[in-house]
């Protein structure tokens, strides 16, 4: 059922796209004009119109693009292995996995995410997401992937609302060797000290932290033991600030 | 011209790639969208922690707590040197006097946000002090509560654990001492407190401040740091030093400029810098670089320009004399045809 809906959304954007030209005319194209490079019709299909991501098949809207020309190269010459990404890639030219990465890049990102103010220690995803586990040398992912998994730069893709599936077969490959390791061998190196548990516990934090997505940290309730200070509380010039009083 | 072939070939093109794009949907649609996924080797997921990865023995140079970081972490296998645990992260104590440890914790993670009065950059506590300050070789917490009160050169006094965060701030946070009977302070040294439960008071510990390194071979080299730089830092501090936000939150942070911590800092002086960064950099791959590329790495970090000392007297000279003279320093040296401090 699933396969037969996305087949009627992948077809409905297809078709859509396909119409702009015939509709606009031959001389001006629209989607020319705003940089849309025509090879984008082999990506929405699978990864939604605007890049969002659908079902299974991850988001690449607001993506960086040093991150998504990396693993166009990579299933290009199949150092990525993907059945469906390898021939897609290898049918782009170098030219068109560039413009593609950009275009991605620079589509807005429908989430920013941001991490429980006051993770516990026992939630293994939630733990691994913000402090990591040190003991091990292994850090948290938002210390390259920012808070709540949001992103950063070109090189550190978001992980917040990528499908839990998705970014559980992507640790294993990197424990498993069979995707390239990366930028200074991070990935590969954290993914290898990571248990089975811990990466369905920390893939299942982060498709999960999209339904929660807020625009900024959680604010504290005051006087409730173990709840956060709001920030800023401490600080004299703030409105919180109650020193003075009795 | 250019818009008409554009055109034309996104028609050509185009058709081509429906027609591709047609066929990978059936294909994902006979073969079933997660078949052609690589499914994660298809064992059963357990449902509760599994025994950890075994780690190469090289890789564990900090010996911090089994139990330091939350959950599976005990799985692991003893270190060869016995290092000071601090206690699980979920002892801390709750309560009033929970709060305050827990506050403390946040002002060391969220230092800009928690302490912002004091605070003058973009860095938090626990830049330098890994692991919310509970990683060995990261100048941890619990070392620094059982060492203070101490005599220290740099202030030629005896310092209290509450002055010599003041200094933190004052240097490291390029912002200004609170008070020392502000919450701050109080709940920066609770949390201290609590993380060095059982730990010796007064004695050497194993993994207290950075590691003093030997002097390198040859002498700490900005064009070799440089290179150091390049292959294994700029991918997260960025080619600039100047570190990486996302949104409106510093992630990496800056290694110099005027968001980094000023000339008075530690971390200016290369053996702090080159210790933390042998034992600690790249995030999550501690130790892997030689004594000798963290030396010339450290050289070049320190070759930039950053806030001014703010024991600044008179001249870059004047100062250098007072407060910098070694080679450890190198405030008032000529970088580049620059001398380092002068504005």
């Amino acid at each position: 059922m699933k396969s037969v809906a996305m087949l009627v959304v992948a077809c409905a954007a297809v078709t859509t796209a396909m119409a702009q030209p015939a509709k606009q005319g031959p001389v001006q194209h629209p989607m020319a004009a705003q940089g849309t490079p025509p090879s984008v019709t082999v990506c929405i299909g699978c990864h939604g119109a605007k890049g969002e991501g659908m079902s299974a098949f991850p988001r690449l809207a607001g993506t960086g693009q040093a991150y998504l020309l990396a693993q166009l190269d990579a299933f290009a010459n199949s150092d990525r292995k993907n059945p469906v990404m390898q021939p897609i890639a290898q049918s782009l030219k170098p030219a068109e996995r560039q413009a593609l990465a950009l275009y991605f890049s620079q589509l807005p990102s429908p989430l920013v995410a941001s991490d429980p103010a006051q993770p516990s220690p026992t939630d293994t995803g939630a733990w691994l997401a913000t402090r990591g586990r040190w003991a091990d040398q292994v850090p948290a992912c938002a210390q390259c992937h920012g808070p709540g998994g949001s992103g950063v730069g070109g090189q550190f893709p978001p992980l917040a609302g990528l499908p839990a599936a998705y970014i559980a077969e992507q640790l294993q490959a990197w424990k498993a060797g069979s995707r390239p390791p990366g930028p200074l061998a991070l990935m590969a190196g954290v993914a290898k000290k990571l248990s089975d548990a811990e990466i369905s516990a920390v893939a299942a934090y982060y498709e999960k932290i999209s339904a929660s997505a807020q625009t900024s940290l959680p604010k504290a309730v005051p006087g409730v033991p173990g709840a956060a200070v709001t920030p800023g509380a401490l600080n004299p010039a703030a409105p919180a600030q109650t020193k003075g009083s009795p | 011209m250019k818009t008409e072939l554009s055109v034309s070939n996104f028609r050509g093109n185009g058709l081509l790639l429906f027609m591709g794009t047609m066929v990978a949907i059936l294909l994902v649609v006979t073969v079933g969208g997660n078949m052609l996924f690589t499914r994660f080797s298809g064992k059963p997921v357990p449902l509760v922690s599994a025994p950890l990865a075994q780690t190469p023995a090289a890789q564990t140079t900090a010996v911090a707590s089994p139990a330091a970081s939350g959950p599976g972490a005990s799985a692991k296998p003893a270190a060869v040197t016995a290092a000071f645990a601090p206690p699980a992260e979920n002892e801390m104590p709750t309560g009033d006097y929970g709060k305050v440890i827990r506050l403390g914790q946040q002002v060391f993670m969220e230092t800009g946000q928690y302490a912002s009065r004091y605070v003058g950059n973009s860095l938090t506590c626990a830049n330098c002090h890994l692991d919310a300050g509970r990683k060995a070789d990261s100048a941890p917490l619990w070392a620094s509560f059982i060492h203070y009160p101490a005599f220290r050169n740099k202030t030629g006094q005896v310092d209290t654990l509450a002055s010599r965060i003041q200094g933190c701030f004052e240097y490291s946070m390029n912002g200004k001492a609170p008070p020392a009977d502000d919450p701050i302070i109080t709940a920066l040294q609770t949390y201290a407190f609590w993380l060095a439960k059982g730990a010796p008071v007064g004695m050497p510990l194993a993994g207290s401040g950075y590691p003093k390194l030997k002097k390198p071979a040859q002498p700490a080299d900005y064009a070799r740091g440089e290179k150091v730089y390049a292959q294994n830092c700029a991918l997260c501090h960025g080619a600039d030093g100047l570190g990486q936000r996302a949104g409106d939150k510093q992630v990496f942070p800056p290694l110099w400029g005027p968001k980094s911590f000023n000339w008075g800092a530690g971390m200016h002086q290369l053996a702090n810098a080159a210790g933390f960064i042998q034992a600690n950099m790249p995030l999550g791959k501690g130790g892997t670089l030689s004594e000798q590329e963290a030396w010339d790495v450290a050289a070049f970090m320190n070759s930039h320009e950053r806030p001014q000392d703010p024991r600044f007297t008179k001249s870059v000279a004047e100062t250098r004399k007072k407060y910098h003279d070694t080679d450890d320093s190198l405030y008032g040296k000529t970088v580049n045809g620059h001398v380092l401090g002068s504005p």
